[in-house]
């Protein structure tokens, strides 16, 4: 791969990543004081003087601007106005759970996706590709709370088969992940279905499968080594998006549930305006974001050659 | 305007002038063509809610309180039931979806004119207005609004104008890409080079020729990311933080419906449904759209 690919998408990432840490920057300093929101309101007067110069607030907004990219750098965000501990701290013990949370969501929006939508594919216009086509669209029309709640009326309340909230046990997942997996706007089952189906039937009608069906290589073979890997690319592409979905979607599962995860801590912290942590998690959901879209395209330029061709300037093919 | 249609199509006598609309609505799926009609009753629930309400939405009667819905025990008093409080669901429900829906509709044109506006800056002026329009275009696409609007929240307060504005971002970046590659694809077209060799400005070149020549693929995005305005407005104001009381939207009351789960279930669930509803309707209806106006799809 040519190191100019690499080097433009680093220096976006890295750029991108300035935006973030500044949108943070201006957004805390038009909306007052900094000592005043991200202080407690008990806080002493030598407290107040202490962060002042710390965050430089004595010196020009320039100065502002470097001691705080040097703070958020060293991950010093301040600390929680709620429990008075250091605010990264608070972040990072949540995010295990989220990992969990989402990663197996992820999975098994994959492992029901797209089977569905290769299957979707290869009977086009039958009445299980219909059918998986309208599973897609329930997918990304269905509110995840809503689905969630109903999960818990009938999973919880009614049945009785499922714990509705807290996170102690293996059954504690299933109706969290469940909703995850089943309702979003772009990584449900359904969407990914959807997804893995038109991806499948551009590959369909390359003219490579067709070489490969004049070569004579059986139909299981044609399928399992020329068309899955082709199709995987697209796939794989989009998951670096649907990231950032997952982690917006865990905002409301994780609240549903009591799932004490990231996303719950979020929506609290925004409640209680408790604003080191709403800050420390902002910047670190983003960063965890534009790195992962970094890897899917350095992933998906070392996949397909065609474009890092047209990505470092060579001809297209 | 009939006779000069039937002139000119040739048609026989007393022939409807909404003739092409009628063979259009023909062609649909039955589906949907329930979804649009679907929808038309929820444009109409929202414009006329003060007529079709049978109450105020924040009318509390006390002595009511919690009472089921009409087939569940309830009376025609109170058709889909009352709150916590003894307000009348099917009021709120008329009344949440008007504002739920005023806020998709304003959010979702804040974002299409803006992400437009921006793609054929870009488009235009290519160079450094290009590339800092890009990176806007990154940055937004590597944040969730979700997460973003859930941080303006809390720095600013809650407060109805400024939580528009943040929904009028939602999916701005995409208009602004799509309408950026059309753009720079339509200015290779011959029709251009000949419009500015006659000399027509920029707002002319783009507004009146352009823009019309790319309008149904933005139409298109309209629809589609019209639903996911009112799934990320429910959302937050289902979490307590968007829409806020006395004022109502379908997510707030399915947010407070949620204590009331074992007592009450028609306060959340009757809400959840209508929101199902709406996003499944304008989703079905984009997707129709999308299948009718893009020509690549038509296979």
């Amino acid at each position: 791969m040519s190191a100019r690919f690499f080097l433009t998408k680093i220096l976006r990432a890295v750029l991108t990543l300035l935006l973030v840490v500044s949108f943070v920057f201006i957004i805390l300093r038009i909306s007052g004081d900094p000592t005043d929101i991200l202080l407690p309101d008990d806080a002493s007067q030598d407290t107040i003087e202490f962060y002042r110069a710390q965050w430089g607030l004595d010196k020009p907004l320039y100065e502002q601007y470097f001691t705080y990219l040097a703070n958020v750098l060293q991950g010093n965000f301040g600390e929680s106005l709620r429990d008075h501990r250091d605010a990264l701290q608070v972040v990072i013990e949540r995010v295990p759970a989220t990992l969990q949370l989402g990663f197996t969501a992820l999975f098994m929006a994959l492992l029901i996706g797209v089977p569905l939508g290769i299957y979707a594919a290869l009977h086009r216009n039958s009445m299980a590709d219909r059918l998986t086509m309208s599973f897609a669209v329930l997918g990304y029309s269905m509110p995840n709370y809503f689905l969630g709640i109903l999960m818990i009326m009938l999973f919880a309340m009614n049945l009785q088969w499922l714990p509705s909230s807290g996170s102690a046990t293996f059954w504690h997942a299933i109706m969290p992940v469940m909703t995850l997996a089943l309702a979003s706007p772009s990584s449900s089952a359904g969407a990914l279905a959807r997804f893995a189906r038109s991806a499948r039937l551009e590959v369909l009608s390359q003219s490579y499968m067709r070489t490969a069906k004049a070569k004579g290589a059986p139909y299981l073979r044609r399928i399992a080594w020329h068309a899955v890997p082709n199709a995987a690319i697209p796939i794989v592409t989009i998951l670096g998006f649907k990231i950032g979905d997952l982690i917006a979607g865990a905002v409301v599962v994780e609240v549903v549930f009591a799932w004490p995860g990231i996303g719950r801590l979020l929506a609290g912290s925004v409640a209680l305006r408790d604003l080191p942590v709403v800050q420390a998690l902002f910047i670190i959901i983003a960063t965890t974001m534009v790195l992962s879209n970094l890897a899917v395209d350095l992933i998906y330029g070392w996949l397909d050659p065609r474009v890092r061709g047209v990505m470092s300037g060579k001809a297209a093919a | 305007m009939s006779e000069q249609a039937e002139k000119r199509g040739g048609a026989k006598p007393g022939r409807s002038p909404f003739g092409p609309i009628t063979r259009e609505l023909s062609k649909m799926p039955l589906l949907v063509l329930a979804c649009l009609g679907f929808f038309l009753l929820v444009i109409a629930l929202s414009a006329f809610a003060d007529i079709l309400a049978p109450y105020h939405y924040a009318e509390q009667d006390l002595l009511q309180r919690l009472k089921p819905p009409v087939g569940f025990g309830g009376t025609s008093v109170h058709w889909l039931g009352t709150d916590e409080l003894g307000r009348d669901i099917l009021s709120r429900l008329i009344y949440g979806t008007r504002i739920s829906i005023l806020i998709a509709v304003v959010g979702t044109t804040i974002a299409a004119v803006l992400g437009t506006f921006v793609g054929f800056l870009a488009a235009h002026f290519r160079g450094w207005v290009e590339e800092g329009a890009l990176m806007l275009v990154d940055f937004q696409a590597s944040i969730p609004l979700m997460i973003l609007a859930l941080a303006v929240l809390a720095f600013f307060g809650n407060d109805l104008l400024l939580f528009m504005v943040i929904m009028g971002l939602n999916g701005w970046e995409t208009y602004a890409r799509l309408t950026r590659g059309m753009v720079l694809s339509a200015k290779s077209h011959g029709y251009v080079a000949a419009l500015r060799a006659l000399g027509a400005g920029p707002w002319r070149l783009y507004g009146r020729h352009v823009l019309p020549n790319i309008a149904s693929a933005i139409i298109v995005q309209f629809t589609l990311n019209f639903p996911q305005t009112i799934l990320l407005e429910t959302s937050m104001s289902f979490l307590g933080l968007g829409v806020q009381p006395p004022l109502t939207s379908l997510g707030l009351m399915l947010g407070s419906g949620r204590d009331y789960m074992i007592t009450a279930w028609w306060i959340a669930v009757l809400p959840g449904i209508m929101i199902f509803l709406t996003t499944f309707a304008v989703s079905m209806l984009g997707d129709w759209l999308r299948d009718r106006l893009d020509p690549t799809l038509r296979r």
